[in-house]
């Protein structure tokens, strides 16, 4: 009875396995490039997730829709990470075991950068929409969609600069914050090149982030005409409403940490944070045509206008679309990964954030729009 | 024009402080233990105003005046429950439950209103008023204003009615005053009432001033009074309120001529030097121990 059992149980396994082998055979009469992710789609995190997915779904279709890339379709698998490294590691581990040939990485910089450490064991090339920490980028098959976190402070000296926003600078940081000090040392530095004047340098840490009347008073008597506040949307808008209360006039520029300011300071203060500006990769009111289409698509399928991490992954997707044409090579290619990768460097992609181009060093190189709140919306900032 | 615009907000800064301080010195003097939990109080206060103002639209005066009858009830509570059954306990048995006091009012806040900051409701508004270059804020001149008030009517009442003459008497000695017939247990009750009442004023400044509210944004306030009460000699009213004062004067001119990060090193720096100096604090007087 045993042995009956056993052989009955041995002849299954054996139907299973040829049953799976008929299956991927169906699926590889068209050629398919797998590209995998993980992102938080339950938990705290879950709109960062979502919105990737959406995005990069909607990428996948158009693509596929207009014919694939090289005779190839896209195919996405995007999994649930919940923002949490080891689950971000298993989702990438269980992707690898079903034949992945590039992978979205992590949505959530943590979760990235383990991802890459594995990526990096595997040669593979990982194009993160939406990891702004340095070290996602840290290996060669590493790219990135979004700016870093301390090159926003680059590109915020050249947007003042370029557009004139300000001429007497001003900064409120955050010393106990490695975000805030990062974006800030690259603006000082980028600020000095193009011949920006700073007047005054304030700081607070995250024990005192509240009472910041004393740094205002000082921006005040400074004559500055903008404050640049590479800090979160919380303590921004405390330094508006206190501002306001101080008579403070000038104009505020922040970074994506930034992005926020609206619902933190409610309804009622609205008035307060009207022009203020912030630096961004995305306007989704911009008037660009694969702007307003992909916009459109995004409202028609989810109801909502896409956020930021929606475009980077939009852009992340026909990114590797356009490595692949580049490369001109198939995925069983011994020399697969090695060419996507040196691909990467070759390429220019027409998206949704601007018009990019990468380096090595797996950062692009775009151009930094800027969004000004008028009536609680952001409306693109235009000289 | 900054010394002066950086002196005046360190006074206001510095009222909210001795309103909060009033209450830690109070409760020392005449219970003698220190209530950790004072601090959170403020925080209680200022999400009642919200409740009442923002969620239930009620007047601003009334739902200012709600939140003070709120926060008096909480403290008699917290009284009553936590720290009256441990009357004859040792000192740090107090102690401890006051911190265990404090962390259940900032988790009950968080499980009510979660632990994103509030918007608080502008209920005064004034607009700052100028002179020549200096602007002094709204909120400052009603800070100060009632802060200022508030200590003179404390002070009236504490010397002048029965109930203060009962207070003074149950600080100075306890057996002796309940053999003269004052229920000591009602004193410390009254006592713990006005804190509660002081310190949700302090919290609706607080609010009016900063403009948010969150689970926490009472125990650094609370730490920083607590500070003040024994820079001005713990037990002292008028100890509490010039400590305060100076220590919002001291913080905002750390910040303005020092360093903003360092302030706070600044502040508790001081503190320690005045109590190497004066080990009673400012105004405390030194009692002798009766054996």
């Amino acid at each position: 009875m045993k042995k009956f059992f056993s052989v009955l149980l041995a002849t299954t396994m054996a139907f299973s396995v040829t049953a799976c082998g008929n299956s991927s055979s169906n699926e590889n009469d068209e050629k398919v490039l797998f590209i995998g992710g993980s992102g938080p789609l339950t938990g705290d995190y879950a709109t960062y997730g979502t919105s990737t997915k959406n995005g990069s779904t909607i990428a996948i279709e158009e693509i596929n829709n207009a014919g694939g890339v090289n005779g190839y379709k896209l195919k996405l698998v995007y999994e649930d990470d919940q923002a949490d490294p080891q689950q971000a590691v298993q989702a990438y581990a269980s992707l690898m075991d079903d034949g992945m040939n590039v992978t979205l990485g992590g949505t959530t910089s943590s979760a990235c950068v383990a991802v890459s450490e594995e990526a990096n064991k595997d040669n593979l090339l990982m194009v993160t929409p939406t990891a702004t920490q340095k070290e996602a980028t840290q290996y060669p098959g590493g790219f990135r969609v979004c700016f870093m976190d301390p090159d926003q402070g680059t590109y915020a000296a050249r947007f003042i600069k370029e557009n004139d926003v300000g001429k007497k600078i001003a900064v409120l940081y955050d010393k106990s914050s490695d975000y805030s000090v990062g974006v800030y040392e690259n603006f000082k530095s980028e600020a000095k090149k193009l011949g920006l004047e700073i007047v005054e340098t304030q700081a607070f840490t995250n024990q005192s982030n509240t009472d910041f009347s004393v740094q205002l008073q000082a921006v005040k008597s400074s004559g500055a005409d903008l404050l640049f506040l590479p800090i979160y949307a919380q303590e921004a808008a405390y330094v508006l409403t206190q501002a306001n209360s101080a008579s403070l006039d000038v104009t505020f520029f922040g970074v994506d940490g930034l992005d926020g300011v609206i619902e933190k300071i409610g309804e009622s203060n609205l008035s307060l944070t009207e022009g203020v500006m912030l630096l961004t990769p995305f306007v989704a009111t911009s008037q660009e045509q694969n702007v307003v289409s992909f916009v459109t698509k995004y409202k028609e399928r989810h109801g909502q206008t896409p956020d930021q991490f929606a475009a980077d992954a939009y852009d992340a997707i026909y990114t590797i679309a356009e490595a692949f044409k580049t490369a001109g090579v198939e995925t069983d290619d011994k020399q697969f990964n090695e060419k996507m990768i040196s691909a990467m460097t070759q390429i220019t992609v027409n998206g949704v954030t601007g018009t990019m181009k990468w380096s090595v060093n797996g950062e692009p190189e775009k151009a930094a729009k800027a969004v000004v709140i008028q009536e609680g919306v952001y409306v693109e900032y235009k000289k | 024009m900054n010394f002066l615009s950086n002196l005046i907000s360190g006074l206001s800064l510095g009222s909210i402080y001795a309103l909060i301080a009033l209450g830690y010195t109070m409760v020392y003097g005449i219970a003698k233990m220190l209530n950790f939990a004072h601090g959170d109080i403020i925080m209680v206060g200022a999400f009642a105003t919200i409740v009442f103002i923002n969620n239930l639209g009620l007047p601003m005066i009334v739902g200012v005046l709600l939140s003070v009858v709120v926060c008096v009830v909480v403290g008699v509570l917290v009284e009553r429950i936590a720290y009256k059954p441990l009357r004859s306990s040792p000192p740090l048995s107090v102690l401890i439950t006051a911190i265990g006091v404090s962390y259940f009012l900032q988790s009950l806040a968080q499980v009510i209103f979660g632990t994103n900051q509030k918007n608080f409701p502008k209920f005064i508004e004034i607009t700052p008023v100028h002179i020549n270059e200096l602007t002094i804020k709204g909120e400052s001149i009603v800070t100060m204003t009632v802060t200022f008030s508030l200590m003179v009517a404390l002070s009236l009442f504490i010397s002048k009615t029965k109930i203060g003459k009962a207070m003074r008497a149950v600080s100075e000695d306890k057996q002796a005053a309940e053999l003269m017939g004052i229920s000591v247990n009602k004193t410390i009750t009254i006592t713990f009432a006005i804190g509660s009442a002081l310190a949700s004023v302090a919290g609706s400044f607080y609010g009016l001033t900063y403009g948010f509210i969150g689970p926490y944004s009472g125990s650094m306030p609370g730490i920083k009074a607590f500070v003040a009460a024994v820079f001005g000699g713990i037990g002292s009213i008028p100890g509490a309120m010039l400590g305060g004062i100076l220590l919002g004067i001291i913080e905002n001119l750390a910040k303005a001529y020092v360093s903003t990060e360092l302030s706070d090193a600044i502040v508790f720096g001081v503190l320690i030097v005045v109590l190497l100096v004066k080990p009673t604090g400012l105004l405390g007087k030194k009692t002798n121990e009766k054996v």
